[in-house]
C-alpha cells in the first residue's frame, strides 16, 4: 500500500509542478496541448456527459459531471488509468488526456451548474432524506451528510451527489464492488465507501438514490 | 426535374410492391410497400422490424413536424406521415417493433474488426465517441435510442454522413455532434460492422 502510494506521490507532485509552471507563465503555449485541444476535448466530453455536463442516460448512464469536486474527477480519471476503476470506455478515454489538461478539464466541469437532468421517483425521496441525514445505525450505515455535506456538495477528493443521475446512483452503488477499488494492493479511497455500499439494501439505495438526484 | 422525379417515385412505388405482401391490415400495408415484408426493409427504406417502438413513433413525430430532414425522408415519408394520428403512430411503432428483426449482413467483412472497435471503445485521440453506451453491447437500443445491429450498410452509411453534412440537425442529439467527427473510412467501418449484428 504504502509503497504504492510513494510511487504516486512522485508523478503527482511533478503533475502538480507543471501544471503550477503553466499557471505562472501564463500562456497557453507554455502548456503541450494548448487551449484549442482543450476545448476539443471538452467538446468531447460533453458529448457523453451532456452540453451542461448535466449527464446523459443512454444504454449506460453516464454521470453528471456540472459541480464536480475537481479533485474526484481527476482522481477517477487516474483511477480509470491504473483499472482500480473498471470501465473499458473510460479507461480508452482516460488515456487520451494528457496530464497537462485535466485540471483544465475539472475546473470547466465543476464551474456548470445546470439543474439535475434524470431524477428519481419523487415518492422515494423523504424516505431517503432520512438516511442521507441519520443513517441507519442498526445496518451499519452512516449518514451519508457526515462525508458529502448537508447539501450534498461533496468537497476535496469526496464527491457531489447532489443532481447525480438516479440510474447512475443505483447502479453505483449496487455494484460498487464490482467496479471501485480493483486491482489488489492499489490504494484507493473507494475503499472508504465499500461496506456501506454494501450494507445498503436495494430499496434503501433506490431511496438515497432518488433523494439525492433531486438535490440542486 | 419534376417529371423525372415523377418517374422516380413510381418506379420506387413499383419496386415496392413487388416486396408487399397481401394478408396484411391496409395501414401497415402503406408502410411494408416501401419497408419491405415484415418490414425487413427494401433498397433505401431501412428495416423497422425489431426497432425500439419509442424510436420509431418519435421518427414519425419528426417527420411530422419536418425536422427530419434528410432527402429521402422529404421525399418519402414527410409525406407518408402527414395525416397519421398520434394514436396510429404508436400503434404501428408497437406493432413494427415486435416483429423478428433479420441482419442485412451487407457490410464490407474486412472492415468488421475496425468498426468494433470503433463502436465499442470510440477513438478518443482523435474524439470519437463510443458507440456502445448509449446503443448498447449488442446494438439493440434502449427506449428512444434505435438498435443498430442488422440494419442495411448503405443506410447507416448514409444516416452517419449526412449528419456530418447537416441534416436532422433538430432532435436528434447528440448524434449530429457525434458524426461529425467520423471520418469517411470509420462511418465505413462501422455501418460494416453494425449490418452483420445479429
Amino acid at each position: 500500500m504504502k509503497v504504492t502510494g510513494l510511487k504516486w506521490a512522485l508523478p503527482t507532485t511533478v503533475l502538480a509542478l507543471a501544471v503550477l509552471a503553466a499557471g505562472s507563465s501564463g500562456g497557453a503555449n507554455a502548456i503541450r496541448h494548448g487551449r484549442q485541444d482543450v476545448e476539443a476535448k471538452l467538446e468531447y466530453c460533453k458529448t457523453c456527459h451532456g452540453l451542461w455536463g448535466e449527464g446523459y442516460h443512454g444504454y449506460f448512464a453516464m454521470p453528471r459531471l456540472a459541480g464536480q469536486q475537481p479533485r474526484y474527477i481527476e482522481n477517477q480519471l487516474r483511477a480509470f488509468i491504473e483499472r482500480r476503476r473498471s470501465n473499458p470506455v473510460m479507461f480508452n478515454v482516460a488515456h487520451s488526456l494528457h496530464p497537462s489538461m485535466l485540471a483544465a478539464l475539472a475546473d470547466h466541469f465543476h464551474a456548470l451548474n445546470p439543474p439535475p437532468a434524470g431524477i428519481g421517483p419523487q415518492r422515494l425521496a423523504a424516505s431517503g432524506k432520512t438516511i442521507y441525514e441519520e443513517g441507519i445505525p442498526e445496518a451499519n450505515v452512516a449518514a451519508c451528510l457526515a462525508c458529502h455535506g448537508l447539501e450534498a456538495r461533496g468537497g476535496d477528493e469526496i464527491p457531489r451527489l447532489a443532481g447525480q443521475l438516479y440510474p447512475y446512483l443505483v447502479k453505483t452503488l449496487t455494484g460498487w464492488e464490482k467496479q471501485r477499488g480493483q486491482g489488489a494492493g492499489k490504494s484507493d479511497t473507494s475503499a472508504i465507501m465499500a461496506p456501506t455500499a454494501h450494507n445498503l439494501t436495494q430499496s434503501q439505495i433506490a431511496a438515497v438514490a432518488a433523494y439525492v438526484s433531486h438535490l440542486k | 426535374m419534376r417529371f423525372i422525379g415523377k418517374k422516380i417515385a413510381v418506379a420506387a412505388l413499383t419496386l415496392c410492391a413487388i416486396a408487399a405482401q397481401a394478408d396484411e391490415p391496409a395501414e401497415i400495408k402503406n408502410c411494408t410497400w416501401c419497408h419491405g415484408t415484415s418490414g425487413q426493409g427494401v433498397s433505401t427504406a431501412p428495416r423497422l422490424a425489431g426497432q425500439r417502438h419509442r424510436y420509431i413513433e418519435k421518427q414519425l413525430a419528426s417527420f411530422y413536424q419536418h425536422t427530419r430532414d434528410n432527402p429521402f425522408s422529404r421525399q418519402f415519408m414527410w409525406g407518408a406521415v402527414a395525416a397519421l394520428s398520434p394514436q396510429s403512430a404508436r400503434e404501428l411503432a408497437d406493432y413494427f417493433s415486435t416483429l423478428p428483426p433479420k441482419a442485412a449482413s451487407d457490410g464490407d467483412p474486412g472492415l468488421v474488426e475496425t468498426g468494433k472497435t470503433i463502436y465499442e471503445l470510440g477513438i478518443p485521440d482523435s474524439n470519437v465517441v463510443s458507440c456502445l453506451v448509449c446503443h448498447g453491447p449488442n446494438a439493440e437500443g434502449v427506449r428512444e435510442i434505435p438498435r443498430l445491429g442488422g440494419l442495411a450498410y448503405s443506410y447507416l452509411k448514409r444516416r452517419l454522413a449526412q449528419w456530418g453534412e447537416g441534416y436532422h440537425a433538430v432532435g436528434a442529439y447528440p448524434m449530429p455532434r457525434v458524426a461529425r467527427s467520423l471520418s469517411p473510412n470509420e462511418i465505413d467501418a462501422l455501418a460494416s460492422y453494425l449490418s452483420f449484428i445479429k
